[in-house]
């Protein structure tokens, strides 16, 4: 009998690590192929354009190779601008999911919860009207990201934060925010529609390294902190108490989680403006591409990434007009946002 | 099989805001056992096992574990001693039965390590146990209450702690998913040695499954030995503020408590019901 039992453990392991291991193969798989389509998506955005130019001058100024033209097109227009696509584009989709992971609820992204439009707020009231410069615009734009986050977390408390008071509160104090950003356009003395745009609904037009850098750099810092914190994510999905049991220190956790994926919000919101719906976006499409298990912080990153590259290049050539980015991500976020408030509503859900 | 822990509260405080809930309290879990706490609604006993397994600070006093504060011990390493099944503990969506007792092994699993073998027959050995090895690729959301249960019980032997604390394992089940749940905890701590305790809102049922009962009132233990020293008339009075009958109980020897209420005697309460004499007595019809 013992022995019966022994074997039949020892069978149920075998089982469940094959399809453990099938799983992780589709995850690896899903991975490599997200970065390929980028990798690709990059060097297609820097050959095309008003001007084509073969991958041979691209990749020769990658390398800082001299090509008289696609120096300046590719190296001064084109590449800073796809750089800033795909920074952007993992900031949001990392902090979008780990949002939606930890307040266990799709709809609580902080593009709609109201960080990203703090984030812009301040972006654009500390260039329009203070004047600021590159440095403290990203840093105030920190500022309010974490304000926001903090002030929503507050106001929707009421022994214990239930999703739904704090989505409606976050709604609300993004649309508050929307008309600060608003506002302090109409106080720009040079009324320009391209930085308008940026901070109303995202934009990379215009981007130089002056942009991408400060991103980058946040990204090399922050989102090693944010991938380590992934397990202790997972485990808070299981209640607090739960993961508590289970050895997660969930108060310090849930701290560092929050900082870390504002600040990236932040950093990305500062440079491109809060791209619409790319965080809200990344984490379910990733979801329904890695499957269930496993942590979607890295698979969502790709996916944002992807998205705002895509959206970018076909927002500057697909139309006959030139369209910011966000005009288009939005348009592909709002139909999904109306799904998930539908469904939502039938049946209480997360990701 | 395990080897014994000592747990142990001194002096214990503990409450919420401005309201005190458990005042000096100190218990000793006798390793090895099944230990159930029972009392009124209220009366702390989820409070008390919440510090128990360090997720509520105290206001003063301790609860000792091996000789050391609980609250005082690296998370995860206690984690590896006690486990902590809460009462309502929430299942991601689309989360499979496999993967959520797996989440168990995270005590086990350092920052950099992978998953390992070992990991692998933690899980197949509680998904054995719980008797739910056909459920490994269901999803959570699909299950009944019942296997629900044993699956989250199965998340917590995945832990392969030497002491099992369960908040009130048995709500929102069946009778017989209630006595299901009941003899597999049975089942562990007779086989592996886990000692177990456990809050239960059914008196008859602690006193049954208990090789040690506590009864808390007004935040202080009021009685605590066998479910024979523990469950009496006078006990049930005093902590649940109820008249009752105790007899034993012809199918497992335990206490068992019918409460009086003011409807449905068949004899006057005063007179009363001997005590012992199942035959005589007959339920209400």
């Amino acid at each position: 009998m013992k022995l019966e039992r022994a074997v039949g453990v020892v069978t149920t392991a075998q089982t469940i690590r094959n399809s453990r291991t099938r799983r992780a193969l589709r995850r690896r798989s899903v991975v490599g192929l997200l970065v390929g389509i980028i990798v690709v998506g990059f060097i297609v955005t820097l050959m095309v354009g008003q001007t084509f130019y073969p991958p041979a001058d691209v990749i020769g100024v990658i390398f800082g190779q001299d090509v008289p033209g696609a120096t300046f097109t590719v190296g001064r227009l084109r590449l800073p601008r796809a750089s800033l696509a795909i920074l952007a584009g993992l900031c949001f989709g990392l902090g979008g999911v780990t949002f939606q992971t930890m307040l266990r609820n799709p709809l609580a992204s902080p593009d709609i919860i109201g960080i990203s439009s703090g984030a812009s707020a301040a972006a654009a009231f500390a260039i329009v009207t203070l004047s600021l410069g590159d440095t403290a615009v990203t840093v105030l734009a920190i500022t309010a990201g974490l304000a926001v986050s903090l002030l929503v977390y507050v106001l929707s408390f009421k022994g214990g934060v239930a999703g739904t008071r704090l989505i409606l509160i976050g709604i609300g104090i993004a649309a508050m925010l929307d008309s600060i950003t608003a506002y302090s356009l109409t106080q720009a003395a040079e009324w320009d529609l391209q930085n308008a745009m940026r901070w109303l609904t995202g934009s990379l037009n215009g981007t130089s390294w002056n942009q991408a850098l400060p991103v980058f750099i946040a990204l090399i810092v922050l989102a090693p902190v944010l991938v380590g914190q992934s397990r202790n994510l997972a485990m808070t999905q299981l209640g607090d108490d739960t993961a508590s049991a289970l050895g997660v220190r969930v108060e310090r956790s849930r701290l560092i989680v929050i900082v870390t994926a504002v600040g990236l919000i932040a950093f990305a919101t500062a440079a491109a403006g809060p791209i619409a719906f790319v965080a809200f976006l990344s984490g379910p499409i990733a979801s329904r591409i890695v499957g269930p298990g496993g942590s979607l912080l890295v698979p969502s990153a790709l996916v944002g990434a992807l998205l705002v590259l895509v959206a970018d290049f076909c927002g500057q050539y697909a139309f006959g007009t030139r369209f910011p980015v966000g005009v288009v991500t939005g348009v592909l976020g709002a139909p999904y946002l109306i799904y998930l408030i539908i469904r939502t509503n039938r049946a209480g859900s997360s990701l | 099989m395990s080897i014994e822990h000592s747990l142990r509260i001194e002096n214990l405080t503990l409450g919420y805001g401005d309201r005190t809930v458990i005042e000096n309290l100190d218990l000793q879990v006798p390793p090895g056992q099944v230990t159930a706490i029972v009392g009124a609604n209220a009366c702390g006993k989820s409070t008390l096992l919440r510090s128990m397994s360090r997720l509520l600070a105290p206001r003063a006093g301790r609860v000792i574990l091996d000789g050391k504060s609980v609250h005082r011990m690296p998370a995860k390493q206690l984690a590896r001693t006690l486990g902590l099944l809460p009462q309502s503990p929430v299942a991601p969506e689309g989360i499979t039965v496999a993967d959520l007792v797996g989440r168990g092994r995270n005590p086990h699993q350092g920052i950099l390590s992978r998953w390992s073998p070992a990991d692998d027959l933690a899980v197949a050995d509680a998904l054995e146990a719980t008797a739910t090895v056909s459920l490994a690729d269901r999803s959570v959301d699909e299950l009944s209450g019942g296997q629900r249960q044993r699956v989250w019980i199965a998340m917590a032997l995945a832990q392969q702690t030497d002491l099992l604390l369960l908040d009130e394992p048995t709500t929102f089940l069946d009778v017989s998913h209630q006595i299901e749940v009941l003899d597999l905890l049975t089942d562990l701590n007779r086989t592996r040695g886990t000692t177990i305790v456990m809050v239960l809102h059914d008196l008859n049922l602690a006193a049954r499954y208990a090789d040690h009962l506590v009864a808390l009132a007004a935040g202080q233990v009021y009685a605590r030995g066998t479910p024979a020293e523990v469950l009496t008339e006078e006990g049930v009075r005093a902590v649940f503020g109820l008249d009752s009958h105790v007899i034993i109980d012809p199918t497992s020897g335990k206490p068992l408590m019918l409460p009086i209420g003011r409807h449905h005697m068949q004899n006057d309460p005063q007179k009363g019901v001997r005590t012992g004499s199942v035959g005589k007595i007959v339920l209400v019809p």
